[in-house]
């Protein structure tokens, strides 16, 4: 099956489609993590953009639902140098593409790629499977709005709210598109998890008297999430605040700071983060978006920032009981190595 | 946290000579961390007996000791120069028991141990420490039991079951391990095992053999914080040594879930080990459940891999952060601006194959278990899994057979040996389903499946191949005479069907960043990150990897001819592909290439470049092929490219037998009578021209591979068939083989005019043993004036005639005044690096700046005079290598070499003893048994001996003939004659020392069982009448007087 990428800036490269014939498009961006592609992949985070990975052969061990971190792939297509056609287990990812309907690109220079995206930044792309009319694919790429356009969210959040019970703590928590592993890891603490649409109202969520808001991750320009941003701008103070990812930048805008759209954004498994007392993590990271750490008002403080950019990786706001984290402690994929201390340290606090 | 103040003088143990299980990595991995300590402003003392490495090199530490690696030498070292800290975990396993042994006899009073703690080095090496700290930490083992007798060997099989692996503590590579079937098997591998551990220990396992194997590098900083730096797969499941399976980086088939789950258990545990550096930690895993099966506290040979495959300098960064740097204040020297603090992303895939010296031991057994036999390793990097597996394949440089008999193929899967791996391709060729060959091999199927591909594809190649199967061979790395043979498309068509290779950068971080480093590997994909300049360029040749016959030494060569250019302000690029070695750190040259060496692959380099020249007398006798074929295509393709140095044509005059002959007919030099034949009958009348014994050989032989001494014509006849299957282009040469004759090894410098010899090594074996196989001393102990001033006439005569512009070694023997001639060689030799420790001239830089047209003269080097006695000793693999005919011959067997350096020869051949662990007794008892033809040269040798107060053993002819010449001796019974023989007395410990040459055919299978039994007690044995007599001598010195112990300058300055 014929394929082609083209990117706004006039680039295109042919390649073997997969999945299903049909058009995409999307921004164009790269993660380096090894393994866990199809977390990656149906993380909704990645909605609007077009996922290609670095490591070059894709799809090894197959498709395992069990890993899925939505219940359907949300990246808008994939792009490999190689994806396995033989896995030891359960449907390839070009057979779970075909299946669902998705387009894939394969066999074409993902690190030509990845270098043209670290140097120029991230750029608007569209995948074509089935033709390969590169002009056509440029011409569609630059006919998409830019990310920061894009109200991603609606899409990938619930439309209702839902309950999944426990004895412990009551958590609130928005769904601006969470990822499966955020909700396991507060139930594995035994919360009780009230799950809330992006757009519910702080009184609705007060209803279900919680001990703490969590704000999850989500897709594109956090400053779509307007409803999460006023219930966090209402509720600062009144109980303690979590988010992760989208969730550290709905609060950085809701308490008056401001985001930035990052070059290339940071994503992969390998992201080391500083942590006040200087111990280093190892994290998981998938963000295009940022907070930017000189507009945090007063009151803020940096717990985390990047090792090798600098960037802010985490603030907590004491007197308003605001914690937040821009990587993923949650993992799934990636390594573990801050899910005891973030989710550890939210639980023994609200206590 | 800065630094630790109170670090500023570090001890360093190096590992010692190269063996199966401890080879060039920890030369790499201490090189390294010299380097990154001097940086950091620590004074580095380092202590190797190893000459042949580049840690031993006065630029790389600041007070280097050649001394052997015992624990009362270097407590003596200890004592005068005080060193803060000890840095345990960069000499290998050697490393990490001597500071042990250091710590336990109170030598490390007032030194600080870094990086790997001294409780870690018994966790990692005592199984019941390791276990019950495994138990403390949750984390699961294998069932197992200790066992410190073999009176347990019941109780074991019914706690354990069968079958069960035997690890044996405190041992190199496994050494001494191996797997039970059956009860029998079981009491045999734990009665060996026991002698060869150094606490008479062993571990009898539950066997979790066909699960996967997978390794995690992991660093740890004194702040606590974890990274891994890679984790790697086995190819090969559990039950064949890491060491000895085909490896890939990175994790290939575990989910992500799976991987974590292993990443997680893998950061505690080093965190339980409170290791401050690096630590490799093996586990097996089967659907969810896994055991943790290995802990090494320390950089090794994965570690070294690791380093290669990822771009991240594990050795250089355990170094500093045992110094106190935390993870985060070093930067990833890869990338230069980001901390060493992030686990690599690769965005390619890499391949690990060992080499085996079953080419060389044809005796041995080539079974592969938990312990190692391979000598080395070749990496390999592609970006898919089929072309890695390619171009690993085609590094290793062997001969591979193909099996077409599924019956054969059946066997050779089912035991793995070091043919297994390529045989998995036969499987498919002959049509084997992937289900049977899984089940015969445990390989997982995702494996197979990549293995089938390449198969697959060479089917379609075969019969009809459209541009889409070029296109992919090409991906899958199928060479251009692969294409030709299997398409019948010439290599330009393909070219231009298929375009040219691109090089790719290996970056630690998937072009996250942008990266510094030059360190590139070819693929077949749209762009190419090499730029190109107009500097003056040269490529090296490196030597591949490690196996019998081209060691480190040529390693160390190439690197020392880098230093050399780029102190010349030339741009030096490396081609290579072992990953163990320095050449192939990332910052000793300005590029390096990770490639096979085929003509192909060094032709694709020189076109993405403009090289003014390539050298290949560096890396030994593979590279040194290549100078011809390299030549021929410059001219054909018309590139002002230039082979540097000797001439393809001079090296031909060396090489080919009727034109040296020529040569050295026109110097009127003698040489022993000598002819070459292709054919069996052409052999049988040259060689009755010439008189038997005579020596045999292929011609372009490494390492004397398929060399012998035939005494008659039925055993010229059945070496013909063999020598002719070895190398069908070149003749086979005939030598008359001098008997009694000195060897003489001599290296030197030729810059077309003049000639700088920069040492004769006279061999103290004699003519006929191997010269790599022979110890050699400097300067020479029993030549005449006349005779060094005639070694020296035709030395520089022959180096001007040859036309040698570099390096060249010669080998020639001496009967009474006579010189003669054995062979030269226009290139690096194995002695170049012993010779360079010995006198202190760098010959190998030397040679490199000729080699770009420098003079001697202006160098202002002058000829050695040395004052002191330095003597080589090797390390032969037979503990390793059950089966194996200890004799040394005509082939050699050495892994590597020790040297040895004093003020007189005694000490200094004693210090060579020690180091190659065949330590001569002071006291005690030795066992002789000599050939009675030897018995005169033997009587004075027992005398001395005698009157030094060791006590004499011996059979029946021996005591005898040594009783007729008045010196006493004890009568034992001969190995036939039933117990109490030597080898009872050999297993009780009573013998301290073997001296037993080969003898004939009857008392040949004696011979050999003594030597076995020798080996398997690590009992020292000596196999020639010249080493015995050596041995004497420097058991007299050392009675009279204690061996010296100073650095390595000291010598050199007293000259």
């Amino acid at each position: 099956m014929k394929a082609v990428l083209g990117l706004e800036d006039g680039t295109y490269v042919l390649g073997e489609g997969f999945g299903t014939e049909g058009e995409c498009a999307g921004e164009l961006v790269f993660s380096t993590q090894m393994s866990g592609y199809m977390e990656a992949l149906t993380d909704p985070s990645y909605h609007g953009q077009i996922l290609m990975f670095t490591f070059p052969t894709i799809g090894n061990y197959g498709v395992d639902r069990k890993n899925f971190q939505h219940p359907r792939v949300w990246a808008m297509g994939c792009v490999a140098r190689e994806i396995c056609d033989a896995p030891e287990k359960g449907p390839s990812v070009a057979d779970y593409f075909a299946e669902q309907g998705l387009p894939g690109i394969r066999g074409i220079d993902t690190r030509m790629l990845t270098i043209k995206t670290r140097e120029t930044g991230t750029m608007r792309a569209a995948l074509i499977v089935g033709d390969d009319n590169g002009e056509y694919a440029v011409s569609c790429a630059r006919n998409i709005p830019q990310i920061s356009e894009r109200d991603l969210i609606p899409a990938v959040s619930c439309t209702e709210a839902y309950h999944i019970g426990g004895s412990g703590k009551r958590i609130a928590v928005i769904d601006l598109g969470i990822k499966k592993n955020m909700v396991l890891s507060l139930k594995m603490r035994n919360a009780d998890i009230h799950v809330f649409p992006h757009d519910s109202r702080s009184d609705e969520i007060m209803a279900c008297r919680p001990d703490a808001l969590f704000i999850s991750n989500g897709p594109g320009d956090p400053v779509h999430a307007t409803g999460a941003i006023r219930c966090i701008s209402d509720l600062a103070g009144t109980l303690p605040i979590y988010g992760i990812c989208m969730g550290i930048q709905v609060c950085g805008l809701a308490l008056g700071g401001s985001t930035y759209k990052m070059k290339f954004g940071h994503r992969g498994s390998n992201q080391p983060v500083r942590y006040k007392d200087g111990s280093i993590y190892i994290t998981t990271q998938n963000h295009g978006f940022a907070v930017s750490a000189d507009s945090l008002p007063e009151g803020c403080r940096i717990l985390y920032s990047n090792v090798n950019d600098g960037s802010l990786e985490g603030f907590e706001n004491e007197y308003l009981d605001i914690t937040c984290v821009q990587f993923h402690p949650e993992a799934h994929g990636g390594p573990r190595d801050t899910e005891i201390p973030f989710f550890d340290t939210m639980f023994r606090r609200l206590d | 946290m800065p630094k630790k103040p109170e670090i500023k003088t570090v001890l360093l143990i190096g590992s010692g000579p190269i063996q199966i299980g401890q080879a060039a990595e920890f030369d790499f991995s201490g090189t390294q961390a010299c380097r990154a300590l001097r940086e950091e402003g620590v004074r580095v003392i380092l202590v190797n007996s190893n000459p042949a490495t580049i840690q031993t090199d006065p630029e790389t530490a600041d007070v280097i000791y050649v001394e052997p690696i015992k624990a009362d030498i270097i407590e003596k070292i200890i004592e005068k120069e005080k060193p803060d800290g000890i840095l345990s975990g960069m000499g290998g396993q050697t490393g990490l028991n001597m500071t042990a042994e250091l710590a336990e006899r109170g030598a490390l009073k007032n030194v600080q141990i870094l990086g790997t703690p001294l409780e870690a080095i018994y966790q990692g090496e005592d199984r019941e420490k390791f276990r019950s700290l495994m138990g403390e930490i949750g984390e699961p083992v294998p069932k197992s039991m200790i066992l410190n007798s073999l009176d347990q060997v019941d109780e074991a099989l019914a706690t354990v079951g069968l079958p069960a692996i035997i690890r044996p503590a405190y041992t190199l590579g496994g050494s001494g391990g191996g797997i039970a079937h059956t009860r029998d098997e079981l009491i045999r591998i734990i009665e060996i095992g026991l002698t060869r551990s150094r606490i008479h220990q062993v571990l009898v396992e539950e066997s979790v053999v066909g699960w996967k194997e997978i390794e995690f590098e992991v660093m740890r900083d004194a702040s606590d914080t974890c990274i891994i730096v890679c984790g790697m797969e086995n190819v090969d499941a559990m039950g064949i040594h890491t060491g000895e399976s085909v490896v890939v980086a990175p994790i290939l088939t575990l989910r992500d879930d799976e991987f974590q789950l292993l990443r997680s258990a893998s950061i505690k545990i080093i965190r339980a080990l409170d290791v401050q550096g690096g630590c490799n930690i093996q586990f097996a895993y089967k659907e969810g459940d896994y055991r943790v099966i290995e802990v090494n506290p320390r950089v090794s040979r994965s570690s070294a891999l690791a380093s290669k495959a990822t771009g991240y300098p594990i050795a250089r960064v355990a170094a500093k952060i045992a110094i106190g740097l935390r993870l985060d204040e070093i930067t990833n020297s890869v990338t230069g601006c980001t901390p060493a603090s992030f686990e690599p992303a690769i965005d390619y895939i890499v391949v690990k194959v060992p080499r085996w010296p079953f080419d060389k031991f044809k005796n041995a057994d080539r079974s592969l278990t938990t312990a190692m036999k391979s000598t080395g390793e070749v990496m390999a990097i592609g970006r898919c899994i089929e072309e890695a597996f390619k171009k690993a394949l085609r590094s290793l440089d062997t001969d591979v057979y193909l099996h077409t008999n599924p019956n054969e193929i059946r066997m050779i899967l089912s035991r793995p040996t070091d043919e297994r791996f390529p045989t998995l391709f036969d499987a498919f060729r002959a049509g084997f389903p992937l289900t049977e060959i899984r089940d015969l091999t445990d390989i997982a199927p995702f494996f197979l499946e990549k293995i089938k591909n390449i198969v697959d594809l060479e089917k379609r190649l075969c019969d009809a191949p459209g541009l889409d199967d070029l296109l992919l061979a090409r991906r899958y790395g199928f060479t251009e005479p692969e294409l030709e043979a299997l398409t019948g498309i010439g290599a330009g068509e393909i070219r231009n069907l298929a375009g040219d290779p691109t090089y790719k950068m290996v970056d630690t971080c998937a072009a996250e960043f942008p990266a510094t480093t030059p360190y590139f590997y070819s693929t077949l994909d749209e762009t190419c990150e090499i730029p190109r300049s107009d500097r003056n360029k040269v490529l090296i040749l490196g030597s591949g990897p490690i196996r019998i016959g081209q060691g480190i030494e040529f390693d160390y060569c190439t690197v020392h001819a880098v230093k050399a250019l780029r102190d010349e302000h030339v741009e030096v690029h490396i081609v290579n592909n072992n990953p163990e070695t320095v050449s192939t750190d990332f910052d000793t040259s300005d590029r390096l290439f990770f490639e096979p060496m085929a003509i192909e692959d060094i032709m694709n380099i020189l076109e993405k470049d403009h090289y003014s020249g390539v050298m290949v007398q560096f890396g030994g006798q593979n590279a040194v092929n290549l100078a011809v074929p390299i030549h021929e295509e410059l001219l054909k393709r018309g590139m002002s490219t230039r082979i540097l140095g000797t001439s393809p044509d001079s090296m031909d005059i060396a090489e080919d037998r009727d034109r040296f002959s020529e040569l050295l007919r026109d110097l009127d030099i003698p040489s022993p009578p000598n002819s070459s034949a292709y054919s069996l009958e052409e052999a049988r009348t040259k060689a009755a021209a010439i008189g038997y014994p005579v020596l045999v050989r292929p011609s372009y032989v490494l390492g004397g591979r398929a060399m012998e001494i035939v005494h008659d014509e039925i055993e010229l006849e059945s070496y013909m068939k063999e020598a002719v299957r070895v190398s069908r282009n070149h003749p086979v040469l005939i030598d008359s083989f001098l008997q009694n004759a000195i060897e003489l090894d001599i290296d030197a410098v030729c810059d077309g005019k003049e000639v700088l010899i920069g040492g004769i090594m006279e061999h103290i074996e004699e003519a006929g043993v191997h010269s790599g196989d022979s110890a050699c001393v400097i300067p020479t102990q029993s030549l005449s004036p006349a005779v060094i001033a005639k070694v020296k006439d035709y030395t520089t005569r022959i180096a001007l005639g040859l036309g040698v512009i570099g390096l060249v070694n010669l080998q020639m023997a001496v009967k009474g005044e006579t010189v003669f001639i054995l062979e030269a060689n226009p290139r690096a030799s194995r002695t170049v690096p012993f010779v360079s420790k010995a006198t202190g001239i760098p010959l190998a830089k030397i040679a490199a700046k000729v080699m770009i047209g420098k003079m001697l003269k202006d160098l202002g080097i002058e000829e050695p005079h040395i004052c002191h006695t330095a003597v080589k000793e090797v390390l032969l693999p037979f503990n390793k290598l059950p089966g194996v005919d200890t004799v040394l011959g005509p082939e050699m067997k050495s892994t590597g070499e020790v040297m040895g350096i004093d003020y007189d020869f005694g000490r200094a051949y004693y210090k060579a003893c020690i180091s190659a662990d065949n330590e001569l007794p002071v006291r005690g008892n030795i066992f002789i048994s000599v050939i009675s033809e030897q018995k005169d040269e033997v009587i004075p040798i027992a005398r001395k001996l005698r009157s030094l107060g060791l006590a004499l053993y011996g059979t029946s002819g021996t005591v005898e003939y040594l009783a007729d010449a008045g010196v006493d001796a004890h009568l034992i019974r001969k190995v036939q004659e039933g117990s109490p023989n030597v080898i009872d007395l050999l297993r009780k410990g009573e013998i301290r020392l073997i001296i037993n040459t080969p003898s004939d055919k009857q008392s040949r299978q004696d011979h050999y069982q003594i030597m076995r039994s020798a080996v398997d007690y690590g009992v020292p044995y000596i196999t020639t009448v010249q080493a015995a007599r050596a041995a004497a001598l420097a058991i007299e010195a050392i009675k009279k007087e204690r061996i010296t112990i100073e650095p390595l300058a000291h010598y050199h300055a007293a000259k």
